[in-house]
């Protein structure tokens, strides 16, 4: 028997019996779509965990200093003041160190900011020109800092927009003074907003230069006068040098302070970072597909379920076919091409109406939360496979029970 | 053709074992009209059910056109079963969501499936049906439904025909129009036609009678002047 015939035979049979086949098919499709939808919205929450990762830049690399060791009590990452700004220059170097692309420095400390009657506490960045393209900030209105900026420690302020908020309102801050720790401080520029979350808030906080930060503001000196730095932020030069460019820091720093034994400070992978909460999220989306899926399943036993009702019903005709020849297989593949085209068929259904789902749901709010979905080929796929997988399964017992039928007793009975 | 030597069919009842056949020996020749009688329970089903290869005999051999028929497997029997034989059922047994031309193309899906269509459709004309191929069996009456189940019979060419009761449940009129049907094929192809009945009237119509009782064959006559299915019909039709 060839396949054209067992499949329009299988679908004349399904066709006999619209009602029971369309309340089959809605088990399945009422599974498969709750597979993708509730995937969606998990990989859409992964998604946009990822994006603010990213936002702070991206094939990041962030250098921190070690931690004071003082008479065996240690401080917090990034108290001891061991890292310098000549660190940080020493490993723009197109030899030993090729894979590192840029570097930007940064020194962090609190102000108090003043304008007229308004004042706000937030956070001091001392940058260099290169953090706004490293950590992928744009400035929005007016100017950025330029090495002139740096090379005269010049009193400008760059604002966050929660600051340019706080302090102006709906004024124009562009070329205003503002005091910044009793200084008289320039802003000339306002910062564009990444949005908070996550990461602490990205708008609220100000940027000055770094060497301003360190000659009038104040930060830390080493021991040997240097100027000291928190943070370095490397952008590695492409996506696969990461390791590359970690090992060249490591042998660069390392030179630099003399060390033989362990490191005086630590490199954070952004890459890393990413790859951890992702796992973590990974675990948060299959759970919410294995829910999914076991409305699948029950779909499944709705197939077997009908089949097998089926199979009695129909005793008398397998009867009749097994008379005029059918084999045990011809009557098996009858069986199970209508189970699996009735899952198949649920399974392009269920994809279709998740797809609507997942686009419907785009962008929803929900109390607080605000739905992110995200809808993937691969689980639209992989979930027309499994629902054919699934009539495959649970088809084959009630085609078996079918195909193994005495011949003589299948045309006995009513 | 058919060669049935010492066969038995002996069914399990729980504890008691019963013979539906005993010690059978039975031969058909090719082109033969044979029917066979008897009362219910005197073994003439569970024959034919070994002879169109729905069952196999407990002991014994049986032989169809050469082959040993008791050493065959399922498909092997599935096989046999379409290539050879042509069942026609006393409940017609038509599949109802179907045509009469689905019908009867039905068994060639089971085979090579080649110009399926022309050959049902031939198949009806031989019955005389082919003006009806679209009615479903609902839409047929009981002779039309029955010659239907000889067209889908017909369709593979088998060697044998097996009608089991096929008149049982149609009135005079249409009973006559069925034999005339098996008797031209019979007689005008050449066809082995092998009928169960329990009506000696329409036994007569063949050219040897077996007569079964309790699992034997007691009874094997020729008959010397078959009836001639059609012509009471016609003759009356000169009388009038």
């Amino acid at each position: 028997m060839n396949f054209f015939t067992t499949f329009f035979t299988a679908m004349d049979a399904l066709n006999s019996n619209k009602l029971r086949s369309g309340l089959t098919l809605l088990g399945i499709i009422i599974g498969v779509s709750a597979v993708i939808t509730l995937m969606a919205i998990g990989r859409g929450a992964q998604e946009s965990i990822t994006s603010r990762i990213e936002s702070l830049g991206t094939n990041l690399l962030f250098i921190r200093a070690g931690a004071t060791n003082q008479f065996g009590f240690a401080g917090a990452q990034g108290s001891a003041a061991n890292l310098t700004l000549e660190d940080s220059q020493a490993l723009i170097d197109p030899i030993l160190a090729p894979s590192v692309g840029s570097v930007a420095p940064e020194t962090q400390l609190r102000g108090q900011l003043v304008y007229q009657r308004e004042n706000t506490n937030t956070r001091l960045i001392g940058i260099t020109p290169e953090y706004l393209l490293v950590r992928s900030f744009e400035v929005e209105e007016g100017q950025s800092i330029t090495p002139t900026h740096i090379s005269m420690a010049a009193q400008v302020i760059i604002l966050g927009p929660d600051v340019v908020e706080d302090l102006f309102g709906l004024r124009e801050p562009i070329g205003q003074t503002i005091r910044v720790n009793g200084r008289d401080f320039e802003v000339i520029g306002v910062m564009k907003s990444k949005g908070s979350g996550g990461f602490g808030n990205q708008d609220d906080q100000a940027y000055v230069p770094i060497s301003t930060a360190y000659y009038r503001l104040g930060t830390q000196r080493t021991p040997q006068g240097e100027i000291s730095v928190q943070t370095v932020n490397v952008q590695v030069r492409d996506d696969d040098a990461t390791d590359a460019a970690v090992d060249e820091i490591n042998s660069i720093l390392r030179l630099r302070h003399r060390i033989t034994d362990e490191d005086d400070f630590t490199i954070t992978n952004q890459q890393e970072t990413i790859e951890a909460l992702e796992e973590t999220t990974n675990t948060f989306v299959v759970f919410l597909g294995a829910i999914a899926s076991i409305s699948l399943l029950v779909g499944g036993i709705g197939i077997m379920n009908i089949m097998l009702v089926s199979v009695t019903e129909r005793t008398r005709e397998i009867g009749i076919r097994k008379a005029m020849g059918a084999k045990r297989r011809d009557i098996l593949s009858q069986f199970l091409v209508e189970a699996v085209l009735l899952s198949l068929t649920g399974g392009f259904l269920g994809v279709a109406l998740g797809l609507g789902l997942t686009q419907v749901l785009d962008g929803v709010k929900f109390g607080s939360t605000t739905f992110n979905t995200s809808f993937s080929t691969n689980i639209a796929v992989l979930s027309m496979a499994v629902s054919g997988g699934i009539g495959l399964f649970f088809g084959i017992y009630p085609a078996m029970q079918a195909a193994k039928l005495h011949p003589i007793e299948a045309l006995r009975h009513e | 053709m058919i060669d049935i030597h010492d066969v038995s069919k002996i069914y399990q009842m729980g504890n008691v074992k019963v013979a539906a056949l005993q010690n059978v020996n039975l031969t058909v020749l090719q082109g033969e009209m044979l029917a066979i009688m008897g009362p219910s329970g005197s073994g003439k089903s569970t024959m034919m059910n070994i002879i169109g290869c729905l069952d196999v005999a407990t002991s014994g051999r049986y032989v169809l056109e050469g082959e040993d028929v008791g050493q065959m497997n399922d498909n092997q029997l599935a096989e046999i079963r379409h290539s050879k034989i042509g069942f026609v059922f006393q409940t017609y047994n038509l599949l109802p969501r179907a045509t009469a031309l689905s019908n009867v193309e039905m068994p060639l899906m089971y085979g090579d499936g080649h110009n399926r269509r022309t050959r049902a459709m031939e198949a009806l004309y031989k019955v005389g049906l082919h003006n009806r191929a679209l009615h479903r069996p609902a839409e047929l009456s009981g002779g039309e439904q029955q010659r239907v189940g000889i067209a889908r019979a017909l369709v593979k060419n088998p060697s044998i025909l097996l009608a089991d009761e096929p008149t049982g449940n149609l009135d005079s009129k249409s009973s006559d129009e069925i034999l005339t049907v098996l008797q031209r094929l019979n007689r005008d192809e050449g066809l082995t036609v092998l009928l169960v009945t329990h009506e000696a009237n329409i036994a007569e119509h063949a050219d040897r009678i077996v007569s079964f009782h309790d699992g034997q064959v007691v009874n094997d006559v020729p008959v010397t002047s078959p009836l001639i299915a059609g012509a009471t019909v016609s003759a009356k039709r000169v009388d009038s």
